[in-house]
């Protein structure tokens, strides 16, 4: 019969099945589509710190939606309680799954108890951009820290996350690490539970 | 021995957006590269109307004495030439590799302007290494 499709017709949007859908996009397109969010942000603000909040805010969006989605399809609707649990699903499942690899490192600061970093010798997002001088210490890996930040609330822990360039002897490029500050209810959580 | 001396880049209106040269010999300055730049332009639009044969695109090679000169355009009008020792080889591939590092890091780059010189520290680097890897491929031969 003409006109009878493969694909079962669903009554309500809500009932088609989440399918995975394709893992990979194209690296250019997603290069052009994040230059453009960019240019388009710096048309709209005065000064750096505020381009860098902006970027932030764009990332926390993706991170809260991101949270949700992995809890679903990778985790199997279990929520992680302690404050390691969480640092590794961002390490690694978030990374996995939105830059295709594990983050190089997470590491413990040194200086306060509640810092903790992830490293990352070139960030995806900055993979073809190159700041210049006359902009200092701007760092399009603020996108990446407002989604961490956006995981991170999404789950119960509330920080301060910001992305640092740390210069590295012996490499002409700087290394990217983003720097996740823990709130004090947080910490107080944690030691409350052992 | 340098095999490459200079590459140039100039935009769809015929400014130079960006000179780097290699060789010892030949070293200008930035006003006489934009004389260049815009010589070539003129020559390269003049010779389409000049050639007999019709759908011609421009002057691809340019053999002197002293030089060869090779020359890339690209669809959008941005050309990219090099000017190098008679008879190196491969250079037409060094400019196709050249034009794939100016998409990848200059129009990626949020902070480049269109048709603007180029001040990408990427490309920079990139090129630096292409050209130091074509370098050691020479001498090797």
């Amino acid at each position: 019969m003409i006109g009878v499709g493969k694909v079962k017709q669903y009554g309500n949007v809500l009932d088609k099945p989440l399918n995975k859908g394709k893992t990979e996009v194209s690296l250019s397109a997603f290069a052009f589509l994040f230059s453009e969010l960019v240019q388009y942000n710096q048309t709209q603000v005065d000064n750096i710190g505020e381009l860098e909040r902006r970027l932030e805010d764009a990332g926390y969006a993706v991170g809260a939606r991101v949270l949700e989605l992995l809890c679903h399809r990778d985790k199997g609707n279990r929520r992680e309680t302690r404050l390691l649990g969480i640092l590794s699903f961002v390490h690694s499942t978030v990374w996995k799954v939105l830059f295709g690899k594990v983050a190089d490192s997470l590491e413990k600061g040194t200086e306060h108890e509640d810092e903790y970093m992830i490293s990352e010798k070139e960030l995806l997002v900055n993979k073809f951009i190159s700041i210049p001088k006359d902009m200092g210490t701007f760092n399009c890996g603020a996108f990446v820290a407002g989604i961490v930040r956006g995981v991170l609330d999404g789950a119960g822990f509330p920080a301060v996350v910001t992305a640092h360039f740390v210069p590295m002897e012996g490499q002409q490029r700087p290394r990217t690490t983003i720097l996740i500050k823990f709130a004090e209810e947080v910490l107080l959580r944690e030691a409350r539970l052992g | 021995m340098a095999a490459v001396y200079s590459l140039y880049i100039i935009n769809k209106s015929g400014g130079l957006i960006y000179y780097k040269d290699y060789g010892s010999s030949g070293r200008m300055d930035t006003n006489d590269s934009l004389r260049v730049a815009s010589l070539w332009h003129s020559m390269h639009a003049i010779s389409q109307q000049l050639s007999p044969v019709s759908g011609c695109t421009g002057i691809e090679l340019l053999q002197a004495d002293t030089f060869d000169l090779h020359c890339f355009q690209s669809l959008t009008g941005t050309k990219f030439f090099v000017v190098c020792e008679p008879g190196t080889q491969q250079m037409e591939s060094l400019l196709k590799f050249v034009y794939e590092l100016y998409t990848d890091y200059v129009l990626k780059n949020p902070f480049y302007e269109m048709e603007m010189p180029i001040r990408c520290e990427l490309f920079d680097i990139n090129l630096a290494q292409a050209v130091q890897k074509d370098r050691v491929a020479l001498l090797g031969r």
